[in-house]
């Protein structure tokens, strides 16, 4: 019971960050449809940027992360207004193959100005190393941390979408980008935005993990990237809740197949609920082949 | 109020409208009919800012808005009304209605001009918090037509509003155009529905592939034997 416990907080840490990374793939294609390949890098230097700041500047946590997000979500609005948004009349094939380019530009220069090698994040201090126990089960209050920002994030996303001006834009564009233009919503910045968002949770994403494993690399984004999007699909690409949902199973499901002593095969676990759930449900866990009514 | 001079536009090789001049004056409504393919919903789409044309003059006002974007022509008064309806099918239809009055700011006039919806479409009032895609045909009409009325626009444009509907609806919806227009709205309407169209409009146009071939009052069209057999069957 106890070792199921612990999986599920284990779990949990890592699902958070991989929803965090997969509401910016799903952001992103909700809107011009689009899978930013390059949205797992953007969380790769948003570990970087936390590093520099935490090892190099030594500022603290809080500080780290805002200014984590913050350069990320500039990334995010740059590489949409240089690399996506020339192509937005081009093939959706030809938008794919150029953030797969943007995806290797960003990898290899980060590789050519940090070098390859792995980096480590200082240790953590103060209440940031301790752990908690309940019963058997231990908690570091580096999961509580994760698990705290990952859900007000959540929950600002969910009231910047719903309620502001801006979110319901997003919503619109979404859903139908020329109506959306008769409404007089200015669909490009409306598009810069969402890349904006979804960046600037990349970015915490990357920093907290840093912050979790410790030690961070310029290929480290590909996997998780991958998986997170795997979560996207899982819980129906371009649903919002859908990506958080399949962030948290993704993450459980993984740590439970490593904890049963399966570890070799937690990656393949994963890409095989992939491939099942294109076939039972392809639309995803939450999401609906609507039906609309002429 | 409106006037389209001479307004090409091209589709790729395609040269689908081959000079359009059409004038709009202030308090009318001018119906453009014609067949499929003729250039109707292209000619509207090009007025609201969604096709740039590639040869021609559109003018508000006496202001040349040609190369202005769909998001300044919604703010200096023209609002369309896409074909197919195009409500936000996932979103509710308050929230429809709140989008068709995004470049506004006066708080007080927008709930006003919501009120003035409600009283024009009841059923809308009694759904406000349904989703717009499970209304039926006609209601999705007229969530249309009340989201573009939200801007408060001096010209409403409409392609085919009457599509899909059964006849008693398409009366219905065709006794609202009259009913927004009577209260001050240009109207500017694209139709099949070319019996329909002239009974309500003070002018119309004929347009066969991209070019416009005859223009009158709507009653004076409705009696031509030409117009007769080509679209009111006989």
């Amino acid at each position: 019971m106890e070792q199921l416990l612990q999986q599920i907080v284990n779990g949990i840490s890592l699902g958070s960050i991989y929803a965090l990374i997969a509401l910016g793939y799903t952001m992103v294609y909700g809107i011009i449809k689009l899978i930013n390949f390059a949205h797992c890098d953007i969380y790769m230097i948003g570990a970087y940027v936390g590093y520099v700041c935490m090892a190099k500047l030594g500022l603290g946590f809080v500080p780290s992360l805002l200014v984590s997000m913050l350069v990320c979500t500039l990334l995010g609005v740059a590489i949409e207004k240089i690399a996506y948004k020339p192509l937005r009349n081009a093939t959706r094939i030809a938008a794919l193959i150029t953030a797969i380019g943007v995806s290797l530009f960003l990898e290899y220069t980060t590789m050519f100005f940090a070098t390859a090698n792995v980096r480590t994040y200082p240790p953590m201090t103060g209440f940031m190393a301790k752990t908690f126990k309940l019963g058997d089960v231990v908690i570091s209050a580096q999961q509580i941390l994760i698990a705290i920002i990952t859900i007000i994030l959540m929950v600002l996303l969910q009231l910047i979408v719903k309620k502001t001006r801006i979110g319901k834009a997003m919503r619109a564009v979404s859903l139908d980008k020329d109506a959306a233009e008769l409404m007089g919503i200015n669909v490009d910045s409306t598009i810069s935005f969402t890349f904006a968002l979804g960046s600037a949770l990349a970015g915490a994403a990357g920093i907290l993990v840093g912050v979790y494993y410790n030690s961070i690399n310029p290929l480290m984004g590909v996997l998780p990237g991958l998986k997170a999007f795997v979560a996207a699909v899982f819980g129906g690409i371009g649903i919002i809740p859908g990506a958080m949902l399949g962030g948290y199973v993704i993450g459980i499901v993984e740590v439970f197949v490593a904890g049963l002593g399966y570890s070799m095969y937690r990656d393949a676990v994963v890409f095989a609920i992939l491939i099942l759930i294109l076939i039972v449900r392809p639309a995803g866990l939450l999401g609906k082949n609507t039906r609309e009514k002429v | 109020m409106l006037e389209v001079r001479n307004l090409h536009v091209h589709f790729g090789v395609i040269h689908a409208l081959k000079g359009i001049s059409l004038t709009v004056n202030d308090g009318e409504i001018v119906t453009l009919i014609g067949a499929n393919g003729a250039g109707k919903t292209t000619t509207l789409r090009t007025i609201s800012g969604l096709k740039k044309p590639t040869g021609g003059e559109i003018i508000l006002d006496g202001v040349d808005i040609t190369n202005t974007s769909a998001q300044e022509r919604v703010k200096m008064g023209i609002s369309h009304v896409p074909e197919g309806r195009r409500v936000f099918s996932n979103m509710t239809v308050l929230e429809n209605l709140e989008l068709g009055a995004y470049l506004r700011k006066d708080k007080e006039g927008i709930a006003k001009d919501l009120k003035k919806v409600f009283d024009l479409f009841p059923v809308l009032a009694d759904r406000r918090k349904q989703l717009a895609g499970t209304l039926s045909g006609g209601e999705q009409q007229m969530l249309a037509i009340g989201r573009a009325l939200m801007s408060r626009p001096k010209i409403l444009l409409l392609d085919e509003p009457s599509m899909g509907l059964a006849p008693l609806l398409v009366q219905e919806i065709f006794n609202i155009i009259k009913d927004v227009n009577s209260n001050g709205t240009t109207v500017l309407l694209v139709e099949q529905n070319a019996r329909m169209a002239l009974q309500i409009a003070h002018r119309a146009y004929v347009i066969e592939t991209g070019r416009i071939v005859l223009a009158g009052p709507g009653a004076e069209l409705m009696e031509s034997e030409e117009i007769k057999k080509a679209y009111l069957g006989g």
